[in-house]
């Protein structure tokens, strides 16, 4: 009936396994040949990196899970008896404690790669949409995850991070009781953000394979923003790539090394060393550092149901950024505009970090509701309107052209077939 | 059109068998649906307060030992409850206050027990997210209008837990509670 599969392999185990699930064949295709523009620079290391991130997280979690114990009585005791009598405890705790932020620091920075080269534009909405829809994935586990160690700031991030859904009217509240499980965050709340935190990051895996598939139809963008015309501007993924992601691997597990080893706790929170308290809270309730932009945005609003707003608003709006930007030039290297402002709104966002790191008074309030307003312009009203009053850099007719310099490529007559088939 | 009426006149003028499978197509979609949704609701009410946690028991409280312009905590269904013994000047203060002055008016004789003014009980969580109000000790900042102070987010609360500076809503709510004695309550 159906033609069956014939595997080219010449090991005739590999062959045999092949022939009935092609799935040698599949990596060759994907990882091996994979046709990848020739001219990435190392910010196109950062998804890799990121994918050894998350395997490193699920693989120390994993570990930790069989120490540590969900209960109100014995959370913060178990985190301790992880630190000090289990072997090794103390490194794979530390691991995954620090590896959340080298996560999110990865990520942050394969982000702003997307935005800076324009990668979310057509064809790969949808692609920049699923990584969306991961970063979301990623800040739910890494705030549940926090609580469970069970300390002050554990306790007091989960009381008004959960509250916050108790913003919107009628449901609100009934939404809140549901999330606790109970009438405050207690034990009912720690079991189950315990079991949802081992799960997401398993749920990640799925939508981060989506990500990568729907990647490998659209192809990759690449540093001048053009679509590649020939086989001319591609290389095959390995050993190319292979090999570049590997000297970026080598040294952002050894920044890792260097944290885990010589400053575990430059991020955390001296607070959460003691144990929760509901009677108590802290002078300064302060979330862990990957969410300060967030909750800057939130205290610079007065009203409370319009900063929780304002606070999902600023990671949703990324969903229709395709559709905000209007310029047809994806690379900011010619945009002479919007290469000035990506960094100004960069800068609104560590600026607004450095807000939500300080209590709310006086200059840090003002600098906040003028970063928050900055923030939103920048996607609602200059993105829209610079794609239409910008006038972009000529564009290079291919990428080989600037990479081999006077050898250029073909007319662009035969360029243009090779396109049309893919 | 063309096609469903060649496809009627095919079965000698019977309706056209597309219509019997979307029918067919319809109960059966709907059917799994509400099975769907009958498990899907045990699932989410399995997630709301369990029976133990609903059936918390009150928690009686003894009012001897607390002087005027003190206040305690006490733990009431997981929620930190304020019992504040007002001084005459906190009452007054917070029974003067114009309506109109207020986020969410309210008068104070609504928000104590007609005799017992002097004591005032409240959910001591703030409105706005969540935290625990500073005020109880006299040492604790109280803020300008001299009940609470949220350290998280800077809301004020008067003596009576009116809400008098943003970012909270809302006033601090009352709990339901009696009082057994002049020196003792249950709140529950």
């Amino acid at each position: 009936m159906a033609e069956q599969h014939k595997s080219e392999f010449a090991n005739p185990v590999i062959n045999w396994i092949d022939t009935r699930l092609p799935i040698f064949t599949m990596m060759q295709k994907e990882y091996g040949t994979f046709p990848t523009p020739k001219n990435f620079n190392y910010f196109w290391n950062f998804g890799a990196l990121a994918m050894v991130t998350l395997v490193i997280m699920i693989a120390t979690g994993i570990f930790l899970a069989m120490n540590y114990q969900p209960n109100t009585e014995l959370a913060f005791g178990s985190i301790q008896h992880i630190m000090r009598d289990v072997n090794y405890g103390w490194l794979i705790r530390y691991i995954h404690q620090n590896g959340a932020s080298m996560f999110f620091i990865v990520t942050y920075i394969h982000i702003f790669r997307g935005l800076y080269y324009g990668s979310y534009k057509k064809p790969r909405e949808l692609l920049w949409m699923i990584g969306v829809v991961i970063l979301l994935i990623m800040m739910a586990t890494a705030f549940m995850g926090y609580v469970l160690p069970w300390g002050q700031m554990s306790y007091w991030g989960a009381t008004v991070i959960t509250n916050l859904f108790s913003a919107f009217p009628i449901v609100g509240h009934p939404i809140v009781t549901w999330l606790w499980g109970g009438f405050s965050v207690d034990n009912p709340t720690l079991n189950r953000f315990f079991s949802l935190h081992y799960l997401l990051p398993f749920v990640l895996i799925g939508v981060v394979f989506l990500h990568v598939a729907a990647l490998h139809i659209v192809g990759s963008n690449n540093p001048l923003g053009i679509d590649v015309k020939s086989p001319q501007d591609t290389l095959p993924f390995h050993p190319y790539y292979t090999v570049k992601d590997s000297v970026g691997v080598c040294v952002f597990l050894g920044i890792f090394a260097a944290v885990v080893f010589f400053a575990p706790n430059m991020l955390g929170d001296p607070n959460n060393f003691i144990p929760a308290n509901p009677l108590q809270t802290p002078a300064d309730i302060v979330p862990e550092w990957y969410f300060l932009p967030y909750y800057a945005i939130l205290r610079s609003v007065p009203d409370k149901l319009l900063g929780v707003c304002m606070l999902f608003g600023s990671i949703l709006i990324l969903f229709v950024l395709p559709w905000l930007d209007t310029s047809p030039v994806r690379s900011a290297r010619f945009r002479p505009i919007y290469r000035q402002i990506i960094w100004v709104w960069l800068l609104a966002v560590v600026v607004l970090g450095i807000c939500g790191a300080h209590k709310p008074e006086g200059i840090w309030v003002l600098l906040s509701r003028v970063c928050t307003l900055y923030y939103f312009l920048h996607f609602l009203v200059i993105l829209p309107l610079l794609g239409k009053l910008e006038r972009p850099l000529p564009l290079p007719e291919s990428i080989s052209r600037p990479v081999i310099g006077g050898g250029g490529p073909m007319p662009s007559g035969a360029a243009a077939k090779p396109m049309e088939k893919a | 059109m063309a096609e469903s009426s060649a496809a009627s006149v095919a079965h000698h003028g019977h309706p056209p068998d597309v219509t019997k499978r979307d029918m067919l197509k319809l109960v059966a979609g709907a059917t799994a649906g509400i099975g769907v949704a009958a498990v899907a609701w045990s699932l989410i009410d399995y997630m709301n307060p369990a029976q133990d946690v609903l059936a918390l028991s009150a928690v009686e409280v003894d009012l001897n030992p607390i002087v005027a312009g003190q206040g305690i905590t006490v733990l009431w269904q997981g929620k930190p409850i304020f019992v504040r013994h007002r001084t005459p000047q906190e009452i007054k203060q917070a029974a003067d206050v114009p309506l109109n002055q207020l986020i969410e008016p309210q008068p104070d004789n609504a928000r104590v027990q007609p005799g017992h003014d002097q004591w005032i009980v409240l959910v001591g969580i703030c409105t706005h997210l969540g935290c625990v109000p500073l005020g109880n000790k006299s040492s604790d900042p109280r803020g300008e209008w001299g009940g609470w102070f949220c350290p998280c987010h800077g809301s004020q609360y008067d003596t009576s837990g009116r809400v008098r500076h943003g970012p909270a809503p809302a006033n601090l709510p009352v709990p339901p509670y009696a009082f057994e004695s002049d020196t003792k309550i249950k709140i529950g």
